[in-house]
């Protein structure tokens, strides 16, 4: 039976993994090689490294990281941000990732994802969502009733800080078209909250695409990953500092899902 | 002496993970496409990445340093198994390098496509393959089409998506797994070990 995957993500600027909210008051938290190690240790599904350095020299930092990790941690490895071209694709997987995180650049350019595809796989390529909820009746727009009204959700680009008007349902559907291999999720409305999963959002996702879904955003307890697998059709739940900060390992979360009758790799 | 394993490159994706997991486990790597190289080495592996006819069209002048490799362990990885057979479905119908019977098809019905993640992978009787490893382990797959083998008994392991998929395969010198060892942690390691194994037998 497939399993339910728990991917922890780094957020890798300059050589360290750090960590804020909404990509601002970054902390440091850590050595990417020595965490990626740790996390496979405890039984990580897959690893996620997202290079937020804003420099030309912290791009190449983050790839000598990749080949660092790709080195001796053996499970899949995406790589994302600031991914513009095929050949900014190319170097990140010649470094040794296995899938790159597109998303800014392809809402931009939609293409860079069909090119992406045809030229690496499918299985290549993620492409990154970040949308947040709006709370106004649009017959133009995919609309959702959720416990907290009925809203559409719109994309936002630049590491969330930028409202597109873009409706992010018809962009998922979209991206699947174009070969995107799989969609991770952010909820901009529950990321860095730590009161769980955009569960709402995540469920109309695992509808109306048939490709994998990592629900990304709002981790704060165990809970909150079962109730994202329990109550949504999810195929994957990321987060960050929950494990950076160790409140959990990745092996407590998996032991928890698995007592309650989830399909998790122990 | 150590193996030399030749990484059969097709010009696609990631070579490194399969390439570090090699010499991790001993053995000298050697990626090329060239066919002295690979007649030379003591065991070649086709890997896993691209479209299927994309890597055919790569591979096409090596078809017969591939099928002429004696009793040098083959290893096929996910779309390196599905070459392995007559041909495939994917981007029209295409032929493979059918050294083994069979065709390759989509998933159909009601499962996401790509197959993405870890899933168990059943011994289905004496796999080489999976030799020390406990069954029913997981394994990492990434795959939208799987292989249906004329001869069902070169299957030596399956895995459920939908249908009951043929996850491993060996015959003679070939071994292919449908998922990636080189991503299945440690008891992909134990796997590739296994695979390491059989090419010294064969030195």
């Amino acid at each position: 039976m497939l399993t339910k995957r728990i991917i922890p993500c780094l957020d890798v600027k300059d050589g360290r993994v750090v960590k804020g909210v909404h990509f601002v008051n970054l902390r440091d938290a850590g050595d990417p090689v020595e965490l990626s190690r740790a996390y496979n240790e405890q039984g990580a599904d897959e690893l996620v490294f997202l290079d937020i350095s804003a420099s030309p020299r912290g791009h190449e930092t983050t790839l000598e990281i990749v080949s660092k990790t790709a080195a001796e941690v053996f499970i899949p490895l995406t790589v994302g941000g600031g991914i513009r071209s095929t050949e900014d694709m190319k170097k990140v997987l010649k470094a040794g990732a296995d899938k790159v995180g597109v998303n800014t650049a392809a809402v931009k350019d939609p293409e860079l994802i069909r090119l992406g595809a045809e030229k690496f796989g499918t299985q290549c390529i993620v492409c990154a969502i970040d949308a947040k909820a709006v709370f106004e009746e649009r017959s133009d727009r995919f609309m959702v009733d959720t416990p907290r009204g009925r809203c559409w959700y719109e994309v936002y680009i630049y590491g969330g800080r930028t409202g597109t008007g873009v409706d992010a349902v018809e962009w998922g559907r979209r991206v699947e078209e174009l070969g995107a291999g799989e969609i991770l999720l952010t909820s901009m409305d529950a990321d860095g909250t730590k009161d769980g999963f955009d569960l709402a959002m995540t469920d109309v996702f695992s509808r109306e695409t048939n490709i994998p879904i990592i629900a990304s955003g709002g981790a704060g307890d165990k809970d909150d990953f079962y109730n994202v697998f329990n109550q949504t059709g999810c195929d994957a739940a990321l987060a960050a500092s929950v494990f950076h900060y160790k409140e959990y390992t990745v092996g407590d979360i998996k032991d928890f899902l698995g007592k309650k009758g989830v399909a998790v790799r122990i | 002496m150590k193996p030399t394993v030749a990484i059969i490159d097709f010009g696609a994706g990631n070579l490194m993970s399969i390439s570090k997991a090699l010499e991790h486990l001993g053995t000298n790597v050697v990626v090329t496409k060239d066919e002295a190289v690979i007649q030379t080495a003591d065991a070649a592996v086709l890997p896993g990445v691209g479209a299927f006819f994309d890597a055919m069209q790569e591979i096409e002048h090596l078809k017969d340093i591939i099928r002429g490799l004696g009793d040098k362990p083959l290893l096929g990885v996910c779309l390196g198994l599905q070459l392995l057979f007559s041909e495939s479905e994917e981007g029209g119908r295409n032929p493979g390098l059918d050294i083994l019977g069979g065709r390759i098809t989509r998933f159909q019905g009601d499962v996401k496509v790509p197959h993405m993640g870890w899933n168990t992978v059943e011994n289905t009787g004496g796999s080489q393959l999976l030799s020390g490893i406990e069954d029913k382990s997981y394994f990492y797959f990434v795959h939208s089409y799987y292989a249906i083998p004329e001869d069902d008994s070169i299957v030596a392991g399956r895995t459920e998506y939908g249908v009951r998929f043929p996850s491993i395969v060996e015959k003679d010198n070939i071994y292919a797994t449908q998922f990636h060892p080189e991503k299945s942690g440690n008891v992909g390691l134990k796997l590739l070990e296994n695979y390491v194994e059989i090419v010294k037998e064969t030195m």
